[in-house]
């Protein structure tokens, strides 16, 4: 009965598949496990896996509430071009001498740039969610309009340059440890406690499903889904703003062009990956924290196992078509007739 | 009533682009010398005839109410592929051709099973699609391929002259041959009125009889032979098979088919309003490259601008068309 | 016309859901050049006789035969290319192409070059003068009005030289003029030979145009008559299944209108009316009462509520809750106002079939507190068990997805949905339909229970018995305008349905 039950939990397929992607790792190089500690930091394949997937973490929570809503937004990945953008140039970093010693400064002050970075991808949100709430339009077209101009936008900030930056305290942000893990995890930590909070603890998750699940009975009920969708829109911004946050600081510069290219993707796919369904309803943050560390694993085994990293398109072409397979009711019934139970047709 | 007759909302979005069009051309006429020749607008077709080809295939996705983010990933497999048999094994042009044309169609045909038979979201579809064909690329080779084969070169370089000092390339005659096949498939063929049918409301295209599931997956056959048509287009205007061609490329074909005036919830739209938005979008371009000050970003800026003013329009339409009822 | 052939018959027809015998030897016979009117309640088994004659359900048992060759339609273009064609309520064309290409897609006039435009327009041109319509066929069919848009539906179901037409209440959605325009068409069909079978509500179209009737209840046969040989009383008697006295509608007649109460209404509305949907009406509801609404299906009942709920905003009238005028643009708004209701769309409108009761239950009452104004799990669970336990809900678990429960129980739970917001005024649409007969006399005891508490209730039903049971007012409707009022220890159902029927019968 407890093994059923666990084989049921949402999470359980999410789980299995990122054990097993471990195990195979494990398996092609038996330090996968390792952690060592180097300057009082942790590292280690399994740090880096995490550290790594960080900004695709956070990018997919915003993205989960997003597709929770029947929505999708695919102009995240232009949205941390421009907030990568806008923190580069406002910070930037000129030399000069301080105390006799050659320091570089922020040409504005750093929370403040990052602030004002991520302000400007909640704008970007609430743009998307105007479009769709207020306009009506379909969310795969209405954030289209974001993807095309969105890099346009941030290559306009950068004026076509890649900025880079040369302000030391900014690196912590993507680089830094904290008490031996790296602290972009413990923004994703903070994203994912504030959304939990919020899902859980406000009637913000049950107004989500309500409206996912059934649009008509939700506005029935007296939620007001135009508010509500134009916020969780405007959240994706924000959550996709910190990411481009954090590519930045990795690289220590950005580039409009090339900055979160394909993100969008990878976030539809891990939000895919963690089981919630992309036609609404019920959501999982933690099976999508899952689902981006499947995508990071699975690129980290390609690598190790010696096949060109490009081929990773290959592979995540196959899981896409897998997972959409198998959330398919069609393909389901196809293959399990016989098991269809009575419970599952409501 | 009357009204209706000069304002018909169906072709409004059409009018509203020509004359864009038409403005923008006019505009650039008067600012610099050089761009009101025959030849600058013959290059418009010359250096987007690629595009114009994806976007044909775009428009009946579209049309069928569905969409294909696949195209700009199998244009650059279809260089690819093409650039490696040739230079790597000396295969023959005519051979190579209609095997990509095959493999573009058999991209189609996966997208439309999975599509049709399985109930899965096309965006979600082509987006494996994408993956699956840039991927295939780097299977090839990672690095870019020239092409020398003196064949293909040839072709590359042909100009079929038009009048005393304007000609066309090979490309652009097979792109415009391209949009009349589009033109005519779309009105003159039970196919394309089945695809506005489905496009229209799909439970009742399969009431009144017509072959849904068949045009459906058809439909994005057609797509996929597009693309590889393209492809080959590409490939003959940069000589090279790569599998960074084509970035972005489904973006473009999608803005020029709504800015052309199809309608993105399908079922609404003329083939031949693609061949005017697609001519919008090289307008602007080489506005800015003859202006010389403005940076390249500001094309991705004005395209995602007028698609969504386009979308917009659209949506007041829709809207003013739900008010009457 | 005794002598005469019928075209169609249907006989011994047995027709089985899970659950439900929707069809127990049902019959039907349609004879060429006539329009046969089919009727019957709700859940008489009127759509799933056309479904197994259009081949859209196969039926367990039975036989039909077309010109005297008995048939079997596995599929809707199967009963098409027999001759059978069906025009239905919502216009299943496409809207946006042109009228002609609506009529012939998928028998498109084809030249050498393709498909042959002069030749299509001009056959579209023809077969819509049969029908007396001339309009530029090139438009699409979305520029014209409901109206000629059920014509190139007609248009399209002749084009395949039909014998048999059904037309499934064409009728809903169409105003006077246009419903005497496509009569003129039917009469000319008719001449022409053409067997009509007509669905419909409106009592007073069926009697302009139909020859004979077919009635249908609970799934069987009731009997078949020729439209002028059977009143209007009779007709409804047959549908409901009761006969109606005609002495005790005579006692009736005095009691029309109920007494006006001191006290102001809870809510009264005043020419509240929407083009095309209802015709001004006017209702007050009081507070600690029930009233209800009269009339059969069409009549008017759920657009009336829906109007008053805020979800179709009304194009004239006005609303006033306590003497106060007040503008339910949304459901939102009325909620506020202290108002809810039960849809009669339990599954699209109602539950959230993959959330738990509990959630289910607490929904509405969250919606009003906000999103931070957040019940605690534990808060919600001691509603939801209050109120399962208060209307007892037949569940193991408030944890269970609310799309597991049965019928009548889930209805329980949005009653409960609505009971939590505490409101002052509460609109059941068909509370009761789709549950067995215990839930339903439950369900009416709690409303009875609720109204005793104080609460104003309007109480829509199909079936007559139900509303006077629970009405202490009853509005009578017909034909989407109100006709009058009764007081419900007054009224009874010969009486309502004599005023349905109108004077003349």
């Amino acid at each position: 009965m407890n093994i059923q039950a666990c084989l049921r939990h949402r999470l359980f397929w999410p789980c299995a598949t990122l054990l097993l992607l471990c195990l195979i790792n494990f398996a092609f190089n038996p330090n996968f496990f390792d952690i060592e500690i180097k300057n009082g930091a942790l590292y280690g394949s399994v740090i880096d896996i995490l550290n790594r997937a960080a900004p695709v973490m956070l990018v997919a929570l915003g993205m989960t509430l997003v597709i929770a809503t029947r929505g999708i937004d695919v102009s995240v990945g232009a949205t941390v071009a421009i907030s990568g953008a806008v923190v580069a140039v406002m910070i930037g970093g000129t030399l000069a001498i301080q105390d006799g010693v050659q320091t570089y400064v922020a040409n504005y002050p750093m929370p403040l740039a990052m602030l004002v970075a991520v302000l400007v991808a909640l704008l970007c949100g609430l743009w998307n969610g105007a479009l769709v709430s207020g306009v009506g339009m379909q969310p795969i077209i209405a954030t289209l309009i974001l993807m095309v101009a969105g890099r346009g936008v941030a290559q306009l900030i950068t004026e076509g340059q890649i900025v880079t930056i040369y302000y030391e305290p900014f690196f912590f942000i993507g680089n830094g440890f904290l008490f031996g893990i790296p602290f972009s995890l413990y923004i994703v930590a903070a994203v994912l406690g504030l959304l939990l909070v919020l899902t859980q603890k406000t009637a913000l998750g049950l107004f989500i499903q309500a409206v996912g699940l059934n649009p008509t009975s939700a506005r029935f009920s007296g939620i007001s889904a135009r508010a509500l969708v134009l916020w969780v829109y405007g959240f994706c911004g924000v959550t996709a703003g910190i990411a481009g946050l954090i590519v930045t600081s990795n690289v220590k510069s950005a580039d409009g062009n090339n900055a979160g290219l394909g993100m969008e993707l990878d976030a539809i796919l891990a939000v895919a990956l963690g089981g919630t369904s992309l036609d609404g309803g019920r959501f999982s943050l933690m099976g999508t924290v899952i689902g981006a560390l499947i995508i990071q694993t699975l690129t980290y085994a390609i690598y190790s196992l010696g096949v060109p990293p490009e081929v990773n398109l290959v592979v995540k072409a196959v899981v896409v078509f897998t997972v959409c397979l198998i959330q398919s009711e069609k393909f389901r019934s196809m293959m399990f007739t016989s098991k269809q139970r009575v419970e599952d047709k409501s | 009533m009357k009204a209706m007759r000069y304002i018909n909302p169906r072709t409004l979005p059409l009018v509203v682009t020509t004359a864009l069009f038409i403005l923008l051309f006019g505009f650039g006429a008067v600012s610099y010398d050089a761009f009101l020749s025959p030849q600058v607008f013959v290059n418009l077709i010359i250096d987007n005839g690629f595009l114009l080809v994806v976007a044909v295939g775009m428009t009946f996705v579209i049309l069928a109410g569905g969409i294909d983010l696949s195209v700009g990933s199998v244009v650059a497999l279809s260089t690819m592929v093409t650039a490696a048999l040739v230079q790597h094994h000396h295969w023959s042009i005519w051979a190579i051709t209609p095997l990509v044309l095959i493999i573009g169609c058999a991209f189609g045909l996966l997208h439309g099973v999975l599509i049709q038979v399985f109930r899965m979201q096309p965006f979600i579809v082509t987006l494996g699609g994408m993956f699956l064909a840039r991927g295939l690329c780097y299977l090839i080779s990672i690095d870019s391929i020239s092409i020398t084969d003196p064949t293909y070169t040839a072709l590359s370089e042909y100009r079929l002259p038009l009048g005393a000092e304007t000609a066309i390339s090979l490309s652009g005659v097979i792109a415009i041959v391209t949009l009349l096949v589009g033109v005519y498939i779309a009105h003159y063929t039970r196919f394309g009125r089945t695809v506005y049918a489905i496009g229209g409301n799909e439970r009742s295209a399969l009431l009144m009889g017509l072959p849904v599931a068949r045009t459906k997956i058809l439909v994005y056959v057609l797509s996929g032979f597009c693309s590889a048509l393209g492809g080959i287009l590409v490939t003959l205007y940069m000589l090279s098979g790569y599998g960074l061609h084509a970035i972005g490329f489904e973006m473009d074909a999608i803005a020029a088919a709504v800015i052309g005036g199809t309608l993105l919830t399908g079922g609404v739209g003329f083939v031949a309003g693609t061949l005017v938005g697609v001519m919008i979008l090289g307008v602007i371009q080489s506005l800015i490259a003859f202006d010389g000050s403005l940076s390249s970003w500001w094309t991705r800026i004005a395209i995602g601008f007028l698609l969504f003013l386009f979308c917009l329009l659209q949506r007041l339409l829709e809207r003013s068309k739900l008010g009457k009822k | 016309m005794a002598e005469q052939q019928p075209i169609l018959q249907m006989q011994g027809i047995h027709k089985r859901f899970p659950g439900v015998v929707a069809l127990n030897d049902a019959q039907l016979r349609l004879f060429p050049g006539e329009v046969h009117a089919l009727m019957g309640q709700n859940g008489a088994g009127k759509s799933t006789l056309i479904k197994v004659l259009t081949g859209v359900e196969s039926c367990d048992a039975g036989s039909i035969t077309l010109a005297g060759k008995p048939i079997r339609a596995e599929s809707v273009l199967e009963a098409q290319a027999l001759g059978i064609s069906t025009v239905y309520q919502e216009v299943n064309l496409c809207l946006n192409l042109s009228v002609a290409e609506n009529i012939f897609i998928g028998r498109f006039p084809m030249s050498r070059f393709g498909i042959d435009w002069k030749t299509l327009q001009t056959k579209a041109m023809a077969a819509l003068a049969a029908l007396n319509v001339d309009i530029d066929v090139t438009l699409p069919l979305s520029s014209y009005p409901v109206a000629i848009q059920q014509m190139a539906a007609i248009a399209r179901a002749l084009s395949t030289d039909a014998q048999v037409l059904i037309l499934d209440e064409p009728t809903s959605s169409l105003d006077e003029d246009e419903v005497g325009r496509l009569f003129d068409a039917l009469r000319r069909l008719k001449a022409r030979g053409i067997a009509i079978l007509f669905v419909t509500h409106f009592l007073d179209q069926t009697y302009a145009i139909s020859d004979r009737i077919t009635v249908l209840r609970n799934g069987e046969f009731e009997g078949e008559y020729a439209a002028a040989e059977l009143p209007r009383i009779q007709l409804i008697s047959k549908m409901v299944g009761r006969d109606i006295d005609e002495a005790a509608f005579a006692r009736q007649a005095g009691a029309e209108i109920a007494p006006a109460e001191d006290e102001a209404p809870f809510l009264a509305a005043r020419g509240l009316g929407k083009l095309g949907s209802m015709r001004p009406i006017d209702l007050d509801i009081r507070a600690g009462q029930v009233l209800g609404l009269g009339g059969l299906l069409g009549s008017g009942r759920t657009e009336t509520a829906r109007m008053i709920f805020g979800i179709d905003r009304p194009d004239s009238g006005s609303t006033q809750i306590k003497g106060a005028s007040v503008n339910l643009h949304s459901p939102r708004k009325a909620i506020r106002e202290g108002l809810a209701f039960c849809s009669e769309d339990r599954k699209t409108e109602g539950i959230v079939a993959e959330l738990s009761i509990r959630e289910n239950i607490i929904l509405a009452l969250q919606a009003r507190r906000g999103v931070f104004r957040f019940l605690s799990v534990r808060q919600q669970r001691v509603i939801a068990d209050e109120y399962i336990k208060q209307l007892g809900i037949k569940t193991s678990d408030s944890e269970k997805p609310i799309g597991q429960l049965s019928g009548g129980n889930q209805q329980k739970a949005l009653l409960a949905r609505w009971l939590a917001t505490e409101p002052k005024m509460l609109i059941l649409d068909e509370p009761t339909r789709g549950i067995d007969v215990a839930a339903k006399l439950e369900i009416m005891d709690l409303v009875k229970a609720q109204c005793r508490k104080g609460l104003a209730i309007l109480f829509i039903s199909s079936e007559m018995s139900e509303v006077l049971r629970v009405s202490d007012r009853i509005a009578v409707l017909r034909d989407r305008q109100k006709i009058g009022e009764i007081a419900g220890n007054d009224a009874d159902e010969p009486g309502i349905f004599r005023m349905i029927a109108g004077g003349e019968a």
